[in-house]
């Protein structure tokens, strides 16, 4: 490091200085080679073998970021201190920075602006699009439908979540149930929606049926089969929301199951030896402690919620009346091109957590002036 | 005493009853992903356990010269072609004619334990292979096909999901460590816009950024793709790590400073051994959450056949298979393989991960 206190030559100084940029340079330079080769691997028909392109993307992607940090810091270390004291925080929190504006905070004002133009972003409209967005009978549907997800899924996913973790706390395999609750959430959605595609299989009345529910549904019950996610409308969302319940829960159970361990034992027993049975233990001891986790869960379910896509996508692409708020938002914008209405979507999804932004916010400020 | 017993089989019961309803779906797309395509079409996956069922026990081809429009003496039976093919019950046996008059055969049945085990793994072969693929199934036939190039879908996820991991983590890491032991202005501002994006819908960005993507011609590449989901990922990770690293003792880095080492040197030596466990349970987090992303693929990798990642080529296998399960079953699986891998063993560190991001957010 450069002491103050070494007398050097001015000139000296500056071209160490101007010699520490040379690395930077350099794996700058690299970075948009790569850059440069990775987009002409991957856009042109056919140059190179797979594998040989992903080998050089995985080095290339991974590297980069490593370098630039190094590069970056040899830049400063060559600096006098007082100018290193005001750059090294840039070093560490400039990139991060750099990428949430360019990722995040930008994008949402130009979706803002794009959502009060037209299809094509050209010609100012006002509030058309919210009024579309608001008034057009299928945007209703898809109100509707959303409503349905955020207040069953999050309701069965929570319900769910709290009964097994405390049926698990009170079993011999807890652990071994809690992994078998779990595992959906590595699943992807895409996945989880075939698995249960499979599930509500149909098949003609006078051909076996495969997909368990309509064998158990005809075999047992005698019924017609039917087509689950399609034809049985109203209904068919809840067989959707079932998915994401069915991915959900674990996380839901993971959290309920480390508030209830952290209830002290010796209240428990307390409330046992004057006489509580365990429903009463649950619901006057056991809610009300976990009732801040319960909030956070659920809030947490509802975000996932309100945004939900690959499922709904991948089991009816939105159709039979099951048309969610982020399908809708994909096929204005991508099937229509329709800009402006896709934003206005947009926008109201993002005004939709807003509240919760604001209660993060708040949250964030209590514990910094602690 | 009795009571306690009681309780504890209600217990035990109704929890052994929803962990088998919450697996029994991925059961079922196990099973059928290694089943004859005949089979799969003709009877449920649950047959592959015992069961009751008629079986064939014997086969009666009548000679040539019997003539099908008068009544036949087959089996010890006397009966027209029409009811053969009906179906005849007598002692406890099904007979019943397979085939059209002229060349078929008198099937015996027997109502009797039975499980369907024929496996097979020529529907993974399919679908991991890239040109056509001729299948050969049970019964000596063979069904060719265009193959679903699962195997190329899997190197692209790769090359999509580790980057898009390290680069956020390295991105975070450093800018958590700034956030929490830097002093610089606008600190919390800028860390309030960290919060603040914590839970910003990515629907908002993502349009924007296609754009920008296409005006830089990088769309449909990888580099896309890395740089949207690190855009994305990036508050979460920023917030947890922050959590993390701000609350490691102030001394460690008093003494270090003390001895004359950069803000570098510390983060490098001290900070990024120490913080292992946060740095797992973010890199598992945002492994899973990339390796099973549909959206952000199909809209920054779109249609460009050769670079789609394993959720894509699944999603277009149901929209033009879609009734093809021995396809979709062995595809599902398949995509399915490395993120339950991860989760199982690193299954501490992801729950680790889950309690850090939520009890406090």
């Amino acid at each position: 490091m450069a002491t103050p206190n070494l007398k050097r030559s001015k000139g000296l100084v500056f071209l160490r200085i101007l010699a520490s940029f040379i690395p930077l340079i350099l794996t700058v330079l690299l970075l948009v080679w790569g850059m440069f080769f990775i987009r002409a691997a991957q856009v042109s028909k056919n140059p190179l073998p797979q594998s040989i392109t992903v080998a050089i993307a995985l080095v290339w992607g991974v590297g980069g970021i490593v370098l630039l940090f190094f590069t970056g810091n040899i830049v400063i270390e060559q600096l006098p201190v007082k100018w290193a004291r005001y750059l090294e925080p840039i070093l560490f929190v400039g990139p991060a920075l750099l990428m949430l504006t360019w990722a995040l905070v930008l994008p949402t004002i130009r979706t803002l602006i794009a959502s009060f133009y037209d299809q094509i972003s050209k010609n100012f409209v006002g509030w058309k699009n919210y009024i579309y967005v608001f008034t057009n009978p299928a945007m209703q549907g898809v109100f509707r439908n959303n409503l349905l997800w955020l207040v069953f899924g999050t309701a069965f996913t929570v319900i769910a979540g709290l009964l097994i973790a405390v049926l698990a706390d009170r079993s011999k395999f807890e652990n071994a149930a809690k992994s078998m609750i779990f595992l959906p959430m590595a699943i992807s959605f895409v996945g989880a929606g075939v698995i249960w595609n499979f599930v509500y299989a149909a098949r003609p009345i006078d051909a076996p049926q495969i997909g368990l529910l309509n064998a158990i549904y005809v075999g047992m019950f005698h019924g017609q089969p039917e087509a689950w996610t399609a034809f049985f409308q109203p209904w068919n969302n809840f067989f959707l929301i079932l998915v994401e319940v069915w991915l959900q829960t674990g996380f839901a159970m993971v959290l309920f199951s480390a508030a209830i361990k952290g209830i002290p034992a010796e209240i428990l027993e307390a409330a046992r030896v004057d006489g509580a049975n365990e429903i009463q233990l649950f619901f006057s001891i056991m809610l009300p402690t976990i009732a801040g986790t319960i909030i956070t869960v659920s809030t947490t379910v509802v975000i996932f919620t309100l945004k939900i896509f690959d499922v709904v996508w991948v089991m009816t692409g939105g159709n039979f009346g099951t048309s969610v708020i982020g399908t809708e938002f994909y096929r204005q914008y991508f099937t229509y091109n329709e800009n402006g209405t896709g934003s206005a979507i947009a926008v109201v999804l993002f005004i939709a957590v807003i509240p919760v932004m604001v209660y993060n916010l708040r949250q964030f400020a209590r514990r910094e002036a602690m | 005493m009795k009571s306690k017993f009681v309780g504890s089989l209600l217990v035990n019961g109704s929890l052994a009853i929803i962990c088998l309803l919450w697996t029994i779906p991925t059961i079922g797309l196990l099973i059928s992903s290694f089943r004859d395509r005949i089979d799969i079409s003709d009877t449920g996956w649950w047959t592959v356990f015992p069961h009751q069922d008629w079986v064939s026990v014997q086969k009666i081809t009548p000679a040539s010269a019997v003539d099908r429009y008068s009544p036949m003496t087959l089996g010890g039976i006397t009966a027209t072609f029409e009811q053969f093919e009906a179906g005849i019950s007598k002692d406890g046996k099904k007979y019943i004619w397979i085939g059209n008059r002229r060349i078929g055969y008198l099937d015996v049945e027997a109502y009797t334990w039975t499980a369907d085990t024929t496996f097979t793994l020529e529907n993974y072969k399919q679908v991991l292979a890239s040109g056509t693929y001729t299948a050969k199934l049970a019964n000596g036939s063979t069904d060719t096909n265009q193959g679903s190039d699962m195997a190329s879908g899997f190197l692209n996820s790769i090359a999509v999901t580790i980057p898009a991991t390290v680069i956020p983590i390295a991105i975070a890491a450093f800018a958590a460590y700034g956030f929490a032991w830097m002093n610089f202005p606008g600190r919390k501002m800028l860390f309030a816009l960290v919060v603040g994006l914590l839970v910003v819908p990515l629907q908002i960005a993502l349009i924007p950024l296609l754009q920008n993507f296409v005006s830089l011609h990088l769309n449909g590449t990888f580099l896309a793709v890395w740089l949207a989901h690190t855009g994305f990922g990036l508050p979460l990770a920023t917030y947890l790590l922050f959590n993390y690293i701000s609350e490691l003792p102030r001394d460690i880095f008093e003494a270090a400073r003390v001895d004359g080492a950069s803000h570098f040197k510390i983060f490098m030596q001290l900070v990024i051994p120490l913080s292992v466990p946060a740095l797992a349970s973010f890199a598992i987090f945002q492994f899973l959450w990339v390796w099973n992303d549909y959206l952000v693929a199909l809209v920054f990798i779109g249609g460009g056949a050769q670079n789609q990642v394993l959720t894509q080529r699944l999603a277009n296998l149901v929209g033009s298979f879609g009734q093809n399960w021995e396809l979709l079953t062995a595809a599902a699986f398949f995509s399915m393989i490395v993120p339950l891998i991860v989760f199982f063993s690193l299954q501490r560190y992801f729950v680790r991960g889950l309690l850090a991001g939520s009890v406090k957010g």
